[in-house]
């Protein structure tokens, strides 16, 4: 990328607590536009928490974000501390992907697609049920738009839960752990429509125990170590050459014990 | 067999009757309690202090006080206060902040058994408090206290015979009026019992029509 290009997405000097536990420390990063960022990194090092603070799920206590119309300062009592409606125009631009789906179950799989944008897009009802069903025939469950997510399997719950981020057309989508909740036979359909969603230029960025994922389709590895970006870099730096003691050591971990790195994370 | 003739000929119709006021005074309590009980509910969840304060006593004082206590501070210590409500009013009022108290902590812990991930999803995706509560949380929560809550509407058609001490002309007092010239409590009272039982029966049935019209639905 030439330096022309504006980032999508800017982060400065970010700092989350918990109480005493300082778990981001001053991170600080810049997302172009169309880039697939992998973050790997192990459990407690912060970068679920970083995720969740890119849609402000997290509020930090410190820092600098900048992304399209909205610049915000998160110090407590700072004029540009975001407001609870910047905090929702925010969202609305920002496509979430959960671990555990999370979709509605009182709902049916297009009323899940078609709930967002029809209240806070403001979506008539008959565009928002003609882009769902488009969405759902994108992620291949047209056929089951009418049905309940119980009755899916998770592969398709979370194929479902993709199509309802689509569906507010994010700039942007966060995926924590998408896949990590799944068997591991169901993997696969959910990573190949991460993979052709990049594929289109949708910037993303995954929190992701799937390596070989990170190899092949990420355009950006970062490697988070107790709250900071230890190592980031092209997936063939990162990964084949790690310079990092520890995230050689990580790699270890989740590479040798197992074949495939979800099974060895899941059976942790 | 003639006499159960006679009696259903002449008290058939004042039963009926008593019946109907039971079942009118059922669904104003229920209806009131839920306003009652969502009331209290976000009153105990609200960041201010002195409305999760009255929220907190109100369910405190009632479910440690007997409702008859309740229903006897309503019709007779308002007047006090320059307030005359009819016995049917102050029995309704009565008995809804009575049953509201035990609807709010049936919502409490409906509320608790949703998911974080619930309210994350409709938050990740831009939707307000109020639209996430309306649309994905109050939906899930009445299906899982359906159930207590049918209790509760049982419990609520029960106390209906309080009222009697009230002169509320329901299937307790009826009863009474009947046996105090007939002098047969016993065939009177079971036939009361039998009629409170069918009202409480097709609650019941109500009910379970719900919770299978709901399971046909997820």
């Amino acid at each position: 990328m030439t330096t022309a290009v504006k980032p999508l997405l800017r982060i400065k000097e970010l700092h989350k607590s918990y109480g005493d536990l300082h778990v981001l420390k001053n991170v600080a990063l810049d997302v172009y536009p169309g880039e697939v960022v992998s973050i790997i990194g192990a459990s407690g090092s912060g970068k679920s928490t970083f995720l969740r603070c890119l849609n402000v799920m997290e509020m930090p206590q410190q820092g600098f974000m900048e992304f399209e119309q909205f610049a915000f300062d998160f110090r407590e009592g700072a004029r540009a501390q975001p407001s609870p409606e910047q905090l929702r125009a925010l969202r609305a631009q920002i496509g979430m992907v959960f671990q555990n789906y999370n979709l509605w179950p009182h709902k049916t799989v297009l009323q899940n697609v078609i709930e967002a944008p029809m209240r806070v897009l403001k979506m008539p009802k008959a565009q928002a049920i003609a882009e769902g069903e488009a969405l759902l025939s994108k992620v291949g469950l047209f056929d089951k738009r009418h049905q309940y997510p119980g009755k899916l399997s998770g592969g398709q719950q979370q194929r479902v839960a993709i199509a309802r981020a689509l569906a507010m057309k994010p700039k942007v989508m966060l995926f924590d752990e998408a896949t990590s909740a799944l068997d591991p036979e169901l993997v696969g359909e959910v990573l190949a429509l991460i993979a052709s969603l990049a594929a289109e230029g949708m910037t993303m960025l995954l929190v992701t125990h799937e390596i070989a994922f990170a190899r092949d389709v990420a355009s950006r590895v970062l490697f988070f170590d107790q709250g900071t970006i230890a190592e980031d870099g092209p997936p063939e730096t990162v990964l084949r050459n790690p310079r990092n003691e520890r995230l050689r050591q990580f790699l270890k971990r989740i590479l040798h014990e197992d074949i495939t790195p979800s099974a060895a994370e899941k059976a942790q | 067999m003639n006499q159960l003739y006679n009696d259903i000929q002449l008290y058939g119709a004042g039963f009926m009757e008593a019946a109907w006021l039971v079942l009118l005074i059922t669904v104003a309590t229920i209806a009131l309690s839920w306003v009652f009980g969502l009331l209290a509910v976000l009153g105990k969840r609200s960041d201010w202090l002195p409305l999760r304060a009255i929220a907190s006593f109100y369910v405190w004082f009632i479910r440690g006080t007997p409702a008859l206590i309740q229903v006897f501070i309503i019709y007779f210590g308002l007047p006090q206060l320059g307030l005359n409500p009819s016995p049917f009013l102050a029995g309704v009022i009565a008995l809804g902040l009575n049953s509201g108290a035990y609807v709010a902590e049936i919502i409490r812990s409906g509320l608790l058994a949703i998911p974080k991930g619930q309210f994350e999803s409709s938050q990740a995706l831009g939707m307000s408090h109020p639209e996430t509560m309306v649309r994905i949380v109050l939906p899930q929560v009445f299906r899982i206290i359906l159930p207590p809550l049918t209790n509760e509407a049982i419990a609520a058609l029960k106390n209906t015979s309080l009222l009697s001490t009230i002169t509320v002309v329901d299937l307790t007092l009826y009863a009474q009026t009947i046996i105090s010239t007939t002098f047969r409590p016993f065939q009177f009272f079971i036939a009361t019992a039998v009629i409170y039982l069918v009202l409480t029966t097709l609650l019941t049935q109500l009910s379970s029509w719900m919770e299978r019209r709901q399971l046909r639905l997820s």
